[in-house]
């Protein structure tokens, strides 16, 4: 068998995929969603949640950042590797957040 | 010690050097100081590394003379202050971080997995650039007076209380940081993209594993010590900052964002050390390596593994009690993946073909002196037993026993062993073994009386310490002086052999791996033709199928 | 008969099939062995320098979430001084300008260089009007005195009503001089994280301008686009932080 048909043979031959052009008529859905969006957080700080105000601010901001990294940077019609590595920063900055914060939210525990 | 030898060099009185090669291929400084070839530019930054290694083996030898005797009379504390946290910021960001990577691993890697160049040869010379910008500032500071907060730069001792030169010095790691992430990129890159036809995940050396990990390492957690040191600064410039208690803010907070990558970066460290003994075991016992995808997935493991642990530099320093916990476990845990790679180590020596030239001596240095360094670390990851130990001693020698009985001498064994592919030339065997068993003698007589002294009592970084350490102090200096031999030694007989030196063939050590199967030194373009990869990595069935079909041919 | 002439017997089949990949486009690089392979490994290089990037400002963000759990009354009135219309036009524009480098992008993957040429001068323009608002907003902070280090004055804090215009909307009580001193934290956190990221927009708008110089000159409409995608992707990263940016510092709380 020759190599270039031979199952293991993969590295040259994967980059071959066709390149998908995002239409521009997406392009501008997005865009209005996320200043309907911008819109929107502002209004709800002038609401008194409570804690609920930084859950919806950052709830917010996450679901734009969604938006533009599926759609203006292409990740959704992107390859395995590059959703894995945009979840490799995310899952690296949510670590050194979470356990640093944790820290400091147990201090007040006291002797155990 | 056995005489036998795997060694297989041409016939010395028609060898020549090949006359096209990456050296010859173009000449003048320019050439050098512009060129895009990883091999000139590993070449590059083998020359500049071992020149900050002899500034900080120097300082070292200033600090072990300073210890000789219980008191600070070589020189004032805040000397010695300057000194060690000289030779500390050296050894890790100039010497440690760079060792392995980006001289062996940017020379070898693109060959192994049968590519020209590496993904992006204009970042590789940017990276060395960077690395000697940051040196070169490294220099300035020492020059204007040096910085004495310690390699870690702890707040608020960096940001408030000291008037060295913490911006400088902080600034030359920060440069020196960038050059670690693009040469970090850079291998990902590499690795994920260039591979040659036939070259699966599995069946690259595992020296490509462990660097792999490695620059997962770099790429997420320099930027962490990046934006820590800018804080610094910032706090030292504008004189109020997250760090000081008097506005608020946490001087531990420093040690959070510091340690996340701090440690982590004793991976990025050891790792492509490990991926060095992979290879060298292998090659010297004639044996693939027990158990390929237990070390492969090990080295991955223990990157992931390494963001999730720092806070065990932190037991004492005002934690929660919950974050003792859970870091002291997560710690225990990372050691895990280490233990498996000594593991299959050891039972890929058995029942191979042992020899005893110089990089398997080292490797066989690297076994053992790593296993210590690496057990106390668990001694260390116990917090109740951490408490007692840390700030002593024995932290001094438990990481001087992994980086240095460990990393260094994994690096010398990869120096070794692939240098007669980056030069073409064979180092002379007896005097490169003596170097390595006076460094082994050196190094244990050197650092073992430390883990005593730690256990007894002495604290680190200090110029003065009670009079009755002093006996296992003179030990420790006497094995440095012996140390510094073993590692003075390979300076000379390899620069001896790149005139001197037997002429080495492609494969000296009948090797495994594309990089053996091609000219030494290689082509600029590495091979005549992209090469494809049909068998398994290790496969010494293969390489004796290829001998078969020159005999025949022939 | 030494091995590299082994291997170079293998591989000669190797290269008579392979002619085809090794044709080089003009702006392929030699070690690579297609132009897709070129694409591909430039895109991934992208992607992991901005993944790079997030570990960066994560440890500004870090220092941020804990200050402000620690000192909320102090973050939610600092955060009062800053002009809320501002911030949120910045927003709308840094938005807007994603888009057309979004519509950039797709108008060098469609060859039209005119179209190219409009959006990326848009998105330059919108970069300015950026950098212009933040301007501004330092200069109103530089007025007031809530630079940290320099002169920094906690009255507006520890007797809001001296500060006639944030009074009138939000009504603060007074500190404490504890708290109030928290407020500094505040505005050292202010300048650092908005300073980082107007830094990187610096950089992206110096970039534009070069690119908008070899735009003109037809670079990016032959198909060879990887500059302008691969910048594209830096750019709506910055704009990302800013997305996170804007509610932290701007809206942490503005009910009265």
């Amino acid at each position: 068998m020759s190599p270039l048909h031979d199952k293991n043979f993969e590295s040259i031959e994967q980059h071959e995929h066709h390149h998908h052009i995002v239409s521009p008529r997406i392009y501008l859905t997005i865009v209005c969603i996320l200043l309907a969006m911008t819109g929107l957080t502002v209004a709800a700080s002038y609401v008194e949640m409570y804690v609920f105000n930084a859950v919806v601010a950052l709830a917010i901001a996450a679901f734009k950042m969604i938006l533009v990294v599926l759609f203006f940077m292409h990740v959704k019609y992107s390859t395995k590797l590059t959703k894995l590595t945009v979840g490799a920063g995310v899952f690296t900055f949510l670590i050194l957040v979470g356990m640093t914060l944790s820290d400091y939210w147990t201090r007040a525990w006291g002797r155990w | 010690m056995s005489t036998a030898t795997i060694v297989s060099l041409p016939d010395q009185s028609t060898a020549r050097i090949p006359r096209m090669n990456f050296m010859s291929k173009e000449k003048g400084i320019l050439s050098w100081l512009l060129t895009g070839d990883h091999k000139r530019i590993a070449m590059l930054y083998l020359v500049s590394i071992t020149f900050f290694f002899f500034i900080g083996g120097a300082l070292a030898g200033l600090i072990r003379l300073e210890l000789l005797t219980p008191q600070s009379d070589l020189m004032a504390t805040d000397t010695y202050n300057k000194v060690f946290s000289m030779h500390g910021i050296i050894m890790i960001f100039f010497f440690l971080v760079p060792s392995v990577p980006a001289t062996i691993g940017n020379f070898v890697i693109p060959m192994m997995v049968g590519a020209k160049d590496l993904a992006l040869p204009k970042v590789n010379l940017l990276s060395w650039y960077l690395y000697m910008v940051g040196g070169i500032l490294m220099i300035y500071t020492m020059c204007v007076g040096g910085v004495d907060t310690g390699w870690t730069f702890t707040t608020p001792l960096s940001t408030h209380y000291l008037n060295t030169n913490v911006a400088s010095a902080a600034t030359a790691v920060f440069v020196a940081g960038f050059s670690s992430i693009l040469t970090g990129l850079n291998f990902i890159v590499t690795i994920h993209k260039m591979r040659c036809p036939g070259m699966t995940w599995f069946r690259l050396p595992l020296f490509v594993w462990s660097n792999y990990a490695g620059a997962l390492l770099m790429v997420l957690g320099t930027p962490v010590l990046a934006i820590t040191l800018v804080l610094v600064v910032l706090e030292r410039t504008v004189h109020i900052g997250v760090f000081d208690p008097n506005y608020g803010g946490d001087p531990l907070l420093f040690q959070h964002l510091f340690w996340f990558y701090s440690h982590p970066a004793v991976y990025i460290m050891i790792l492509p050390g490990m991926g060095v003994i992979s290879e060298t075991i292998s090659t010297f016992s004639r044996k693939r390596v027990f158990g390929y995808t237990a070390v492969a997935f090990s080295s991955v493991a223990i990157a992931v593994f390494a963001f999730f642990v720092w806070a065990h530099h932190m037991f004492i320093m005002g934690i929660s009690n919950y974050s003792m916990l859970v870091f002291s476990l997560l710690t225990m845990l990372v050691a895990v993946p280490s233990a498996i790679k000594i593991f299959n180590w050891a039972f890929t020596l058995y029942k191979g073909s042992i020899t005893f030239e110089t990089p398997m001596l080292y490797t066989f240095g690297f076994m053992g002196l790593f296993t210590i360094g690496g057990l106390t670390g668990v001694f260390l990851a116990s917090s109740g037993t951490d408490i007692h130990l840390t700030e002593t001693y024995f932290i001094v020698a438990h990481f001087h026993f992994v980086m240095v009985g460990g990393m260094l001498m994994a690096f010398l064994a990869g120096i070794h062993f692939w240098w007669p592919k980056m030069t073409g030339r064979m180092y002379p065997e007896k005097i490169s073994q003596l170097a390595a068993l006076i460094t082994f003698i050196g190094f244990n007589l050197t650092f073992f009386p430390q883990f005593i002294l730690g256990t007894l009592g002495m604290p680190r970084r200090y110029a003065a310490y009670p009079p009755e350490f002093q006996v296992l102090n003179v030990f420790s200096t006497a094995g440095a002086t012996i140390l510094g031999v073993g590692y003075l030694l390979p300076i000379l007989y390899l620069t001896w052999s790149l005139k001197y030196g037997e002429i080495a063939g492609d494969n000296p050590w009948q090797a495994t791996g594309l990089e053996w199967q091609t000219q030494s030194p290689p082509l600029t373009e590495n091979f005549p033709a992209i090469p494809i990869m049909d068998h398994e990595a290790y496969d010494y069935e293969w390489l004796e199928g290829q001998k078969e079909k020159v005999a025949s041919v022939g | 008969m030494s091995d590299s002439q082994v291997v170079s017997n293998q591989v000669v089949v190797h290269g008579a099939a392979e002619g085809a990949h090794h044709e080089h486009l003009p702006y392929q690089r030699h070690h690579f062995e297609t132009y897709a392979q070129q694409s591909d490994a430039t895109n991934f290089a992208m992607w992991l320098f901005l993944i790079t990037e997030v570990m960066f400002f994560g440890g500004l963000f870090t220092a941020y979430l804990i200050m402000r759990n620690w000192y909320y009354p102090a973050f939610v009135e600092a955060s009062h001084q800053l002009n809320i219309f501002w911030g949120t036009a910045n927003t709308a524009v840094l938005i807007t300008s994603s888009f057309t480098m979004a519509m950039a992008v797709w108008s060098a993957e469609m060859k039209k260089k005119g179209t190219l040429l409009l959006c990326l001068t848009i998105t330059f323009i919108l970069g300015l009007v950026f950098l212009g608002i933040k301007t501004i907003e330092y200069g109103e902070k530089i007025e007031k005195h809530h630079v940290p280090g320099f002169h920094y004055s906690m009255q507006s804090f520890l007797n809001p009503q001296s500060d006639p215009e944030v009074y009138k909307e939000y009504k603060d009580k007074p500190l404490s001089y504890d708290m109030a001193r928290h407020t500094e934290l505040y505005f050292f956190l202010y300048f650092a994280m908005t300073g980082m990221h107007a830094l990187h927009m610096i950089i992206g708008i110096g970039i534009l301008v070069f690119m908008i110089f070899r735009a003109r000159a037809g670079a990016y409409t032959t198909g060879h686009v990887t500059f302008v995608e691969n910048f594209g992707l830096y750019w709506h990263f910055v704009d990302i932080i800013w997305i996170y940016l804007f509610p932290l510092l701007y809206l942490i709380s503005r009910h009265q």
